[in-house]
């Protein structure tokens, strides 16, 4: 079983994120469940979410998720306030939604995580630039299928699209895709 | 029969949906709002036909205007969660006292002060004697199945059923969801028709005052019906396993439980949590029972003896208690198994929405086998850090580290 973490503040869709990320394993006929961290929900603070993923067995559990194999940051100004890397696996992958390099946001986690488990990616660019919105979710989404196998593509546009219809979700699909190849372009680079 | 990847909530309102009641009534309290919004969206629409959606001032009006459809012959829907359902409790009881067949949620939340919004069982077992059924939900498949089941049960026993489910974890949990066709609903859950109810066609009066010379009897036939409720419970969950194939429902339900010396009840969503644990004990070597409760009202104490047999140690897993006194489970197990020699005591976990983990469900289980319940009731997952930094100060005590028995809470008051 796959356990994935996400954090970011109240507005950004955390929450949804989890559950289009959810929604796209099931989408690939796999087992999978998504779950906000309840709180008194206000716009600008942090916000947890956690999903699973199984090949073939139903997910029993409902405990919060302590020691994740992926943790998405959603909002990097997170970092200096919530220990959102705690428990994360040894051999697991975190992406950090910024504009810097990973070396340079949290060099003590490049250090301890695998070559190339630690990525970032412009999410927040990529979604104003295809929604004109700050909802980094699908972008995000989309750069956990480019550096893992985790999801394909498709499957995480196809989640947005169901889940939104019409404009909103293609244009989610369209950040997806921007992120998605970018990401792809930065690991074929080495970065 | 379809298969969706679909928050508990719609699940839910889904389900309920299927089921084709006449009225949904509606205040919003969390962590019950989303279903209720489902109702409402799915009448707007159109997908759910002839069903009246009231938007209400309070939980005491739709509990109110549920008895009135209901006694009116409707099959009748509401959902409510702590202070709601506390503020409702007066005609919760009128309900039961008709006689009526409703069908309420309870989205499990802590009941305040202080204020908390988070999941525990205090809202939901604090209507124990209310005279309603009380069906407990440890998955949202089993919450869509329970929920179909309840209207059927209801309707055939004359009383009104509770189906209460974790909010938050399970409410707001986004699952895969197998929710059975209408067609299949149809054929389980047939039109209601109400043996009597109010038309002004043939005017009657139900609900009149009952004096001294009848009141206790009226009682034991109230009770006779809910003693009856335990066969239709078995019975309605055979019926909608053979046509779902799901395995929800029913009085309680047995995992690993044969030959393990060991047992845990547990209610709720951490039924699952401690699936996973037990499986991860197995493994080790340790061999641990779980007694999944489902129905705590009515108390099925024939069925819980039979399943906990000759176990030497019955643990339950609580995540209510009360004040003055100890856990609510524990005495009816205790009840269940009286002249056996197991030993029955309470874990008390997970208050207002304090995660319950593996690791708990872990604790507890080595704390049993190394004989450290003493007592009949232990605070077990206490912070003590926490604890201790109120008390230091304003009580001149401190706790040691780990779970604390009743006896070492009553011991601090010579020490203080």
């Amino acid at each position: 079983m796959l356990q994935v973490r996400l954090h970011g503040r109240g507005g950004q869709g955390a929450v949804t994120t989890a559950e289009m990320l959810s929604l796209a394993a099931f989408l690939e006929g796999r087992f999978a469940q998504a779950f906000p961290s309840f709180g008194s929900e206000r716009t600008g603070a942090p916000v947890v979410a956690y999903a699973r993923i199984d090949e073939k067995n139903e997910i029993r559990t409902h405990e919060p998720i302590q020691a994740p194999d992926v943790v998405l940051v959603q909002d990097r100004t997170l970092l200096a306030v919530v220990d959102v890397f705690s428990g994360i696996h040894p051999s697991g992958y975190a992406i950090i939604n910024t504009t810097e390099k990973p070396e340079d946001v949290v060099p003590e986690l490049c250090k301890q995580l695998p070559p190339g488990h630690v990525l970032t990616v412009p999410a927040t660019d990529f979604a104003v630039q295809a929604m004109k919105m700050n909802k980094p979710g699908a972008p995000m989404l989309a750069s956990l299928a480019a550096a893992t196998d985790i999801l394909k593509l498709e499957s995480v546009q196809q989640s947005f699209q169901t889940r939104y219809p019409g404009k909103v979700g293609d244009a989610n699909a369209e950040a997806a895709a921007l992120a998605y190849n970018f990401l792809k372009e930065a690991i074929k680079g080495g970065k | 029969m379809s298969t969706e990847q679909i928050e508990g909530s719609l699940g839910v309102a889904k389900a309920v949906s299927l089921c084709k009641p006449g009225v949904v009534c509606a205040y919003p309290i969390s962590p019950q709002t989303h279903i209720v919004e489902n109702l409402g969206k799915f009448v707007k629409s159109g997908a759910l036909k002839h069903c009246e959606y009231l938007n209400v001032e309070s939980e005491f009006a739709a509990m109110s205007v549920a008895i009135g459809s209901s006694a009116g012959g409707v099959r009748t829907y509401t959902a409510t969660a702590s202070q709601g359902l506390l503020f409702m409790a007066e005609a919760v009881y009128s309900a039961s006292g008709l006689g009526l067949p409703i069908v309420m949620t309870v989205a499990s939340r802590a009941i305040g002060g202080p204020i908390n919004i988070w999941n525990d069982h205090s809202d939901s077992l604090s209507q124990r004697d209310s005279g309603w059924l009380q069906l407990f939900c440890e998955s949202n498949q089993d919450a869509v199945d329970t929920h179909i089941m309840a209207f059927k049960i209801a309707e055939k026993v004359g009383l009104p059923v509770m189906v209460c489910m974790d909010g938050f974890v399970l409410t707001h949990a986004f699952e895969r969801l197998n929710l059975p066709s209408q067609e299949q609903v149809d054929a389980f859950l047939p039109k209601y028709e109400p043996r009597e109810f109010l038309t002004p066609k043939e005017p009657i009066s139900i609900g009149s005052m009952v004096g001294p010379e009848a009141f206790t009897e009226v009682r034991l036939l109230q009770q006779r019906k809910m003693l009856s409720s335990l066969q239709v419970i078995e019975d309605v969950t055979k019926e909608y396993r053979e046509i779902t194939g799901q395995h929800s429902g029913g009085l309680l339900d047995c995992y690993n439980c044969e030959n393990a010396d060991l047992k845990l009840i547990i209610l709720g969503s951490s039924v699952g949590t401690a699936k996973d644990e037990i499986d991860r004990l197995k493994a080790q070597g340790i061999n641990v029972g779980l007694i999944s409760l489902k129905a705590y009202r009515p108390f099925p104490y024939a069925a819980l003896k039979a399943a906990v047999g000759n176990s030497s140690q019955v643990v339950c897993v609580e995540r209510a208690f009360s004040f003055g006194a100890r856990g609510i489970i524990c005495p009816e197990v205790k009840r269940a198994l009286e002249g056996t020699s197991t030993k029955v005591c309470t874990a008390l976990a997970g208050l207002g929405g304090r995660a319950i983990y593996g690791s708990t469900i872990n604790g507890i289980v080595k704390h049993a086998l190394d004989g450290k319940f003493k007592d009949e009731f232990t605070w077990f997952d206490i912070d003590t850090k926490v604890l201790n930094s109120y008390t230091r100060n304003a009580l001149g005590i401190t706790f040691p580290e780990g779970p604390i028995a009743e006896s070492e809470l009553e011991a601090t008051l010579l020490r203080a």
